[in-house]
């Protein structure tokens, strides 16, 4: 269950990061705005309360949704709100040179955010998006608070039944540990990928 | 206003910019025809930049218009009125400009094949292999076919100012603007670049606008220099005039500070 929510909540916080991220970072004023108040909504508020609020509340307005969805949606676009954050500063962060090249070549501006500024800006988002999925990680426990039982909530019953703290403790830090060095290991990987031609420029080849 | 297609290829008519308060710009009318060298001159601060960048569409108009080829630049005719240009009647107009930077702005995740290859493919719709073909044609011209594979930031100031040329060629537009594209370099580099310049100014019909402090390759290359002092035409005219005889008081001032920089201007 952990590995799942993190899994899921770890695609919803890539796909938000990304699309409130290049909205925020937008020149169209209305939708900056709307984007940023969801943003400062879901960053200025705890994952904690948004759990509870999702899964206990809305159902008295009729909504009703799977305790597993929920925990991802609010994992997710808690974590990614952060992420866009990244992402928007990254965008930020190319050199007006560069859009200004690709306004002399007539590049559409989508043609220029997909082929010069995202793949400039991408290098400069995955350290921090990857320390991302680790707190994204590290925040699943909190779906048991919505009856999911996760990871923690699990190593708490077999603690309750066989009284060995140190033995279920040590296992699930265990654990945990394993989860996020495959994690860092992935990012190192995805940074690599994205470093061809741009580590040179970072002077670090 | 009624424009000569041929004599007035490009047109600024009564164009104003501003900064703000600061104007730049101030009632600027000026015409280019098609296939002309026109080198631009002046103090700095004087506007040269400001102009080629209005050219490539980097910064607006607050009055007047420009017409490029007979078709407003930033704005658009709609029943027999003028109105602010958008997006796409910016992007067709674009079409015809390439502009060369001071600072190259080439693309640094890029390889300098790339750079060159890559925009005709997106902006043009060029095939890959047809672009690719075009794209060491022009490296071959710069000189830089050696290159080909190597990032911008394997390359020296020089072959990257090169590069971005045969990248602002590989569009083939009609007009090609650069701005100081030498002043950016080491002394020593800056005669390679010139020389491409040379070949293209020989070579092509491509109507080119020079801003450059190099006075002495404006005289050789151009066949019209405009003198701009704080954003008006003081004097323009065929460069042996406009060195040897200029005629306006501040234009005489402006080359005998060049010329006592130690700078040649014939
Ligand atoms: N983005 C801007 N914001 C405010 N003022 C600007 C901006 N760009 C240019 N200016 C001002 O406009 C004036 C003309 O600038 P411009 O760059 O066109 O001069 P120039 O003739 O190219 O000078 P130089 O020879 O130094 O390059 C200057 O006073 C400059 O400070
Ligand atoms: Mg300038």
């Amino acid at each position: 269950m952990t590995l799942l929510i993190t899994a899921g909540a770890g695609v919803v916080m890539l796909v938000s990061s990304f699309a409130f991220g290049i909205a925020g970072a937008s020149r169209i004023i209305w939708l900056k705005w709307s984007v940023r108040i969801i943003v400062e909504f879901f960053r200025g508020t705890s994952a904690y309360v948004q759990l509870f609020w999702a899964y206990f509340a809305l159902p008295f307005y009729g909504i009703y949704v799977d305790a597993a969805v929920v925990g991802i949606l609010v994992l997710g676009l808690n974590v990614g709100s952060f992420g866009s954050e990244v992402v928007r500063g990254a965008i930020l962060s190319v050199p007006r040179d560069q859009i200004e090249g690709t306004v002399a070549l007539n590049l559409s501006r989508y043609q220029a955010m997909r082929y010069v500024v995202l793949p400039q800006a991408i290098i400069n988002m995955i350290p921090p998006m990857g320390n991302l999925a680790i707190d994204l990680l590290k925040i699943t426990p909190l779906v048991s608070l919505i009856t999911i039982s996760d990871l923690t909530f699990q190593a708490q019953v077999i603690r309750q039944q066989t009284s060995e703290t140190i033995i279920t403790y040590g296992f699930i830090l265990i654990v945990y540990f394993l989860l996020s060095s495959i994690i860092v290991h992935f990012v190192s990987r995805v940074d690599k990928y994205f470093a061809r031609g741009l580590d040179i420029v970072k002077g670090n080849h | 206003m009624v424009l000569d297609t041929k004599r007035d290829f490009i047109v600024f008519d009564r164009v104003e910019k501003r900064f703000g308060e600061l104007v730049v710009l101030k009632d600027l009318s000026l015409s280019i025809a098609k296939g002309e060298k026109v080198s631009l001159i002046g103090p700095s601060g004087s506007g040269k930049t400001t102009i080629l960048r209005i050219l490539m569409t980097l910064e607006s108009i607050q009055g007047g218009h420009v017409y490029i080829d007979g078709e407003p630049l930033w704005h658009m005719r709609q029943n027999d009125d003028l109105v602010p240009a958008n997006e796409a009647h910016l992007r067709k107009m674009r079409k015809q400009i390439g502009m060369v930077f001071q600072h190259f702005n080439l693309f640094p995740h890029m390889t300098a094949l790339e750079n060159i290859s890559k925009p005709p493919q997106l902006s043009l719709g060029v095939d890959k292999a047809s672009s690719e073909k075009r794209a060491r044609e022009l490296l071959d011209m710069v000189g830089l076919s050696d290159k080909e594979a190597s990032y911008p930031s394997q390359l020296s100031g020089g072959q990257k100012q090169r590069i971005a040329i045969a990248r602002a060629l590989a569009m083939e537009p009609k007009i090609l603007l650069f701005d100081e594209v030498t002043s950016a370099l080491d002394p020593e580099l800056v005669e390679d670049v010139l020389n491409v310049l040379r070949d293209i100014g020989r070579s092509t019909d491509t109507t080119m606008l020079l801003v450059t402090h190099e006075m002495s390759f404006a005289h050789e290359f151009s066949n019209r220099v405009f003198f701009f002092d704080e954003g008006r035409v003081i004097e323009e005219g065929p460069p042996d005039n406009i060195f040897t005889t200029p005629k306006e008081e501040r234009t005489q001032a402006f080359l005998k500070k060049i010329i006592a920089a130690g700078m040649r201007i014939d």
